[in-house]
């Protein structure tokens, strides 16, 4: 078992939980006082039978002084650290999270939570702000509702109105009042709809996205010796709308090609020997750059996020990552180096970034854009771009960093060169 | 006042468009509507027009894109310009007083507000 650099300051912290003397829980563990201080205060590790004689004595698990579980909560605090309006006492967090590893575990969990809610009100601005359909639903709604309260107001108020005019405006009433109760309907349907959960789809992307989310963006059936892209047929089918099925079907074909292209087995052992350059893994297997993208982001587990989009830099899909949410609508951040690659196909782009956010956290992003020719010389170019996102551990990268976003609207960095658009979150 | 006055009317909702009209010409303005953005430039180097009322969202161009030809127009820059949206959020209202607007009415409106504000805008 591998201990936590902490072990002897949450032996310590127990030992005075059950106000025990050093020397007698020495004494019980079979060792010196001596050492049981030097191992208190982490100048000496207990390992071995000192280590589970004196987790019998101080009635501890085991699995309380390994490393891991530690590591993750202060990475975490950490991060709450970083974003600390407070000066926080960061030279004494391994001190902090051994002797109160209860109150540790509760501030990590509240910044979790934290992170959560923001990201949930970054979404319900994104979507206020962008939706182009809600947008749209509530304008059709105000439009009926002034042409009714306008002209209701012109019968209501002038007796001596023509026959004429009077048998119109009451036609147009009758006309606003159909539309209204169409809006209205539409309105509350769409609201409903996206009540219970935050996430859910309200586009045809959004629904192929969501269905693809919800099998961990895998799809097992493609794979060459397996059922073949039929035994998915259930599944696209029963997506909401037809856009969405069409979509999905895309997808699918493509899966089934990027299967074939970028072997799984192949794929997953030149991972595993710590190559994930999509480029050198492409050539030595004769694949697209693109299709390499596609399996890296979508095997199971894979911590890649990605992203793509067309000639028009719309995003086409996006597969997000917790440290990375491309937005819903609207454009994305123009930083970004999918639209570097965009503009320069076949060259790759390599960036290490930092995400506007309360950790700011640190990604690797590498794009590549591919073109298509329908239509031969005569034809038109079709232009395609992917960004593989990978997170990287704090502390782990130095160097240049690009500072990016998700999209102006909800992103805080207010001296952005490339900002389109006032931010929502600065006063 | 408002007697015989041109007030061109850019509003793509006819309904509303009827309504306004109504009231404006019941007012004594004389009111020609249009419903489409890109139409409303040549319209005012055609016609004259005394003051203009002009929807935010129109096909064709946008309320602010037509302000902002109407301003950079040495001939026109100076027409008094009343903004009409159903969006009242300030940002709305802000572009376009950043474009040029001199009025801006936000949907659904009171009748006597908008003769009131379109009086205003003819110069009492």
């Amino acid at each position: 078992m591998t201990l936590t650099i902490l072990a002897g300051s949450r032996l310590r912290e127990r030992r005075l939980g059950l106000q025990l003397r050093q020397a007698d829980v020495a004494r019980a563990a079979g060792i010196s006082a001596s050492y049981l201080n030097l191992i208190e205060h982490d100048r000496r590790r207990a390992t071995g039978d000192v280590l589970v004689r004196l987790a019998g004595v101080l009635e501890l698990a085991l699995d309380d002084l390994a490393e891991g579980h530690e590591a993750a909560l202060m990475m975490d605090l950490r991060a709450a650290a970083s974003g600390a309006v407070m000066p926080v006492e960061a030279d004494r967090l391994e001190d902090f999270v051994g002797r109160y590893p209860g109150w540790a575990a509760l501030c990590a969990s509240l910044q979790g939570r934290v992170g959560r809610l923001e990201r949930v009100v970054t979404t319900l601005n994104d979507r206020l702000s962008h939706d182009p359909h809600l947008s749209a639903a509530v304008h059709d709604l105000l439009s009926a509702i002034s042409a009714v309260r306008s002209t209701a107001a012109i019968l209501a108020e002038d007796g001596g109105l023509p026959a004429d005019w009077r048998d119109r405006f009451h036609q147009n009433i009758h006309q606003d009042a159909e539309r209204m109760t169409r809006g209205a309907e539409a309105l509350v349907a769409y609201l409903a709809g996206s009540g219970a959960e935050v996430e859910s789809a309200s586009s045809p992307q959004e629904e192929v996205e969501a269905w693809l989310s919800s099998r961990d963006w895998y799809l097992s059936e493609v794979e060459p010796g397996g059922p073949g892209p039929d035994a998915l047929a259930g599944e696209v089918a029963g997506l909401a709308s037809a856009a969405a099925r069409d979509l999905a079907a895309v997808w699918v074909l493509q899966a089934v090609r990027d299967a074939a292209m970028v072997p799984r087995a192949r794929l997953e052992a030149v991972l595993a020997t710590g190559e994930d350059d999509p480029l050198q893994i492409a050539g030595s297997l004769g694949a697209e750059v693109l299709a390499v993208f596609r399996r890296m982001a979508t095997l199971p587990g894979r911590p890649e996020g990605l992203v793509v989009c067309d000639a028009s830099g719309t995003l086409t899909f996006r597969k997000p990552i917790p440290v990375f949410t491309p937005p819903r609508f609207g454009a994305a951040c123009a930083l970004w180096p999918l639209y570097a690659a965009l503009a320069r196909p076949m060259l790759p782009v390599e960036a290490l970034a930092e995400m506007d956010g309360p950790a700011n956290p640190r990604l690797r992003l590498r794009a590549y854009a591919q073109t298509r020719h329908v239509g031969g010389f005569q034809g038109i170019e079709l232009r395609s771009a992917a960004m593989l996102i990978t997170p990287v551990p704090q502390g782990v990268a130095s160097g240049s960093v690009l500072p990016i976003g998700s999209t102006c609207r909800v992103c805080s960095r207010t001296a952005c060169p490339a900002r389109r658009e006032p931010s929502i979150l600065v006063a | 006042m408002t007697k015989g006055r041109h007030v061109l009317l850019v509003e793509d909702e006819p309904n509303i468009a009827e309504a306004i009209s109504f009231l404006l010409t019941r007012d004594g303005c004389q009111v020609t509507t249009l419903a489409d953005g890109s139409e409303v430039l040549a319209t005012l180097r055609r016609q004259s027009v005394d003051a203009l009322i002009l929807d935010l969202m129109l096909p064709g161009a946008s309320g602010l894109e037509v302000l902002a030809a109407i301003r950079a127009d040495a001939a026109l820059s100076r027409l008094p310009v009343m903004m009409l949206t159903a969006k009242g959020q300030p940002h709305d209202r802000d572009a376009a007083a950043r474009a040029g607007a001199d009025r801006f009415m936000t949907k659904p409106f009171a009748n006597a507000e908008m003769v009131a504000e379109v009086r205003d805008l003819l110069g009492g």
